[in-house]
């Protein structure tokens, strides 16, 4: 070839430069852009005593279940009742582990399906939704008759605070959760006996137990260090009951001095205090939730910062003899504002129905199902975790955890606080507060007050975030 | 025969330029547009906000680390791995002793080496690093078992967990996986130097160091600057993003504070988890515009005259 123009080596050497044009992630975004969409619903039903929602009984109803730690066996019990209810009807049940990906481009292009499992690792961002107008407000869902008692109204079978999860800004409620999660500190009791011990109700007996696990090789805590967001299950907690629920109330609300309460202060040093005394396994930063777990579950760890869904994730490594139990956070003192057993309890796996769902009576009427007797004790009995239906637990024989975390419920009684950091501002909560503050703390590399700095920091970062959006108790 | 030769050139290009324009080229439009939005990627509405996410871009702690990582992977993954690759290479093709009959060969075993080399090559990216982050456990994996194995017990470390090794921990992922294709890529443009260049610099008394410097590497330019490119990709693109998203500390990776994000990463959380779309194709214009930067500076500091051979 000639050496003025293009060459064999000039094209692919140019050619190769050109292929770094190809590398960002920007071109995958832009995929799912914008489109428009019809808004043409099913006609609705007649509204009867069987059928208080009006539901089309011939109407499709497409549901997307998150296959998950819960699986989606109840899922498909639940489609069954539905179709013996209404047996023109067909439900297409669909289960996806990547919920985001596989339903963001439907929203997009205005499509959604009538009922989504908004769970997991590809949860969609429910403010934004709700921000949106994405949602159909789920009071007509509320107020209908119950599905096994037509006296009581949906609203009134639910656990505690529930209802109030689903609500965003005001009356409309936009999401129903339906599992129902106990957080707090878990432990073996089998190895408490070894120990000759009781679950320990204030902080310097925990600190007196750890002393004589540790003598034995046995760490007092282990947590999933590179998850260090599950160390809120028991501290935010623990902060409730030194200082009352405002306490957890001000950092809900992003106040500008949240972080400089002294419960706050009093919790996180006490926290502080297992990491110098070297009550936390070694390596436990660098351990993933379910390394974690594993650890604790053989024995090397005497408690662990949990939800109750680590009954059912942890089976495989559970010894038979474990005597699984939570219990709610050891206190600090006598002064403390809360009585033992105050305990954080809120829903898990939001349900919701599109504003734009073709059958939106047929995706609350699904729920109402769902939040039956009978769906309720199916779902106990498959995945041992509780949902937001008061009650279905009686006559079940339950596995030892879930079995003390309803015995916890009952004896915290009102006292469940319910800390919505969680679901309202899902970075700060998880990446930086738990990460960065939490995280670092618990390994040793900040001190509580430099935690105390950091998370107060973050809070008002994200307080004067307007891309964020801001909610209130 | 000049005449026609761009004619003959575009018909054999014109489906892969269309296919490329469609699928890279207008994406990128579309996302430079959309860093001037309010897109959340959740509902298709959205309006024009002018500057407002550039102007958060240069504010953004989280995305200035991003950047800083995402370079230091640019600088070091290339040169260590180019230049382990091409060692390995060396002493598998050229740097073995003298034995009878050949003047240039490679270390004793050296085809067993080439296979050895590529095997990290066939598994998938997100395997070798849910494998390393195995090896990585403090409490159970292998690395800290090896240490205390051989009395370095005092070494052991949280790896992952550490925010002063963590980045260094994932960016070995990356040199351990892509050093054995450059090794076969290398051996390849090595096998093709012609033998007498070697002879006859052994002939004037040349060692092995010099042979390398100054008939090896010369030679063997034009594929090192590919190798370069391709390692380039590699910091910048999907490989960087899978090691640190799977093996990191956090909810999406990341971690410990904030010590092994890179721009691909936040990219990815921004438009996934955070519901922010149109700021994360902001980053992502960031992103376009630090690979463009380097690819200008690869091909200018390539730009040498070549050896025809």
């Amino acid at each position: 070839m000639g050496s003025t123009n293009v060459s064999r080596r000039d094209l692919i050497r140019r050619t190769a430069a050109a292929g770094l044009f190809a590398v960002p992630a920007v071109g995958a975004l832009t995929s799912c852009a914008s489109g428009g969409g019809d808004d043409d619903k099913v006609a609705k039903g007649k509204k009867t005593a069987k059928n208080p929602l009006a539901v089309n009984e011939k109407a499709k109803l497409e549901f997307y279940v998150f296959n998950g730690g819960f699986g989606i066996g109840y899922a498909k019990h639940a489609k069954q009742a539905y179709e013996k209810q209404f047996p023109k009807a067909s439900v297409a049940l669909k289960a996806t582990e990547k919920i985001q990906s596989t339903l963001q481009p439907r929203f997009n292009g205005g499509t959604p399906p009538d009922l989504i499992d908004n769970s997991g690792a590809e949860q969609m961002d429910m403010g934004v939704l709700v921000g949106k107008k994405q949602l159909t407000d789920l009071t007509p869902l509320m107020n209908a008759p119950s599905y096994d008692d037509p006296k009581k109204k949906v609203k009134d079978t639910l656990r505690p605070g529930v209802l109030e999860m689903g609500r965003f800004n005001g009356d409309p409620v936009w999401v129903m959760y339906y599992a129902y999660t106990v957080y707090g500190v878990w432990y073996s009791q089998t190895q408490l006996d070894k120990l000759d011990a009781e679950y320990p109700k204030t902080w310097d007996d925990m600190l007196a137990l750890c002393a004589k696990a540790k003598k034995k090789g046995i760490a007092g805590w282990t947590y999933a260090g590179k998850h260090p967001y599950y160390i809120p299950f028991s501290l935010y907690p623990f902060f409730a009951k030194i200082g009352g629920r405002e306490v957890l109330d001000a950092i809900d609300n992003l106040e500008p001095d949240a972080w400089k309460h002294p419960a706050v202060k009093a919790g996180l040093e006490a926290y502080y205090e297992l990491y110098k005394k070297g009550y936390i396994l070694k390596g436990t930063p660098g351990l993933d939730h379910i390394q974690s777990q594993t650890a604790w579950n053989e024995g090397k760890a005497l408690f662990i910062p949990n939800g109750s869904w680590v009954e059912n994730e942890s089976k495989k490594t559970t010894p038979k003899n474990f005597e699984m139990r939570v219990a709610a956070p050891s206190g600090l003192d006598s002064s403390d504002k809360m009585p033992f057993g105050t305990l954080w309890a809120s829903g898990g796996e939001p349900y919701i129905v599109p504003a734009k769902a073709k059958n939106p009576e047929g995706g609350m009427e699904q729920l109402r199902i769902m939040l039956g007797k009978e769906s309720s004790a199916n779902f106990i009995k498959q995945v041992s975790s509780l949902t937001s239906f008061d009650g279905a637990t009686e006559g079940l024989d339950l596995p030892p955890g879930l079995d003390s975390a309803v015995k916890a419920l009952d004896k915290a009684g009102k006292n469940i606080v319910n800390p919505r950091i969680q679901d309202w501002y899902v970075e700060l909560q998880k990446e930086k507060i738990g990460v960065s503050c939490f995280g670092e703390m618990m390994a040793g590399r900040i001190t509580p007050a430099e935690t105390i700095k950091r998370a107060q920091k973050f809070t008002d970062e994200a307080r004067k975030d307007d891309s964020i959006t801001h909610y209130k108790h | 025969m000049q005449h026609g030769k761009y004619r003959f050139i575009i018909g054999f290009l014109i489906i892969p330029v269309a296919i490329y324009a469609m699928f890279v080229i207008w994406p990128f439009v579309q996302s430079i547009f959309y860093s001037f939005t309010n897109w959340t990627g959740l509902s298709p509405d959205f309006k024009m906000v002018g500057f407002a996410n550039f102007a958060k871009l240069l504010d953004d702690d989280v995305f200035w680390k991003s950047l800083t990582h995402s370079l230091v992977f640019l600088l070091v993954l290339p040169l260590v791995t180019i230049s382990l690759a091409l060692f390995f290479a060396f002493m598998i093709n050229v740097g073995g002793r003298h034995r009878r009959g050949a003047a240039v060969t490679g270390v004793r075993g050296s085809g067993f080496y080439k296979i050895v080399y590529f095997f990290p090559q066939v598994l998938s990216i997100s395997i070798v690093a849910l494998l390393f982050q195995f090896g990585y456990n403090p409490n159970s994996g292998a690395l800290n078992a090896a240490l205390d194995g051989v009395g370095l017990g005092a070494l052991k470390s949280d790896w992952l967990g550490d925010p002063d090794l963590a980045l260094w921990c994932v960016m070995a992922v990356l040199v351990w996986c892509t050093v054995g294709f450059f090794v076969v890529l290398f051996s390849a443009g090595m096998a093709s130097i012609p033998k007498d260049f070697y002879e006859a610099a052994l002939l004037d008394g040349a060692n092995r160091i010099t042979t390398f410097f100054r008939i090896t590497l010369p030679l063997l330019w034009d594929t090192v600057q590919s190798g370069w490119v391709y390692m380039g990709i590699l910091a910048l693109g999907p490989e960087s993003f899978a090691v640190v998203q799977i093996m990191t500390v956090g909810p999406s990776g990341g971690g410990p504070d904030y010590s092994t994000t890179v721009l691909p990463l936040y990219v990815y959380v921004k438009a996934f988890r955070d519901g922010q779309a149109a700021y994360a194709t902001t980053i992502g214009v960031a992103l376009l515009v630090v690979a463009l930067a380097f690819s200008a500076i690869v091909l200018r500091l390539g730009r040498r005259e070549r050896l025809e051979f």
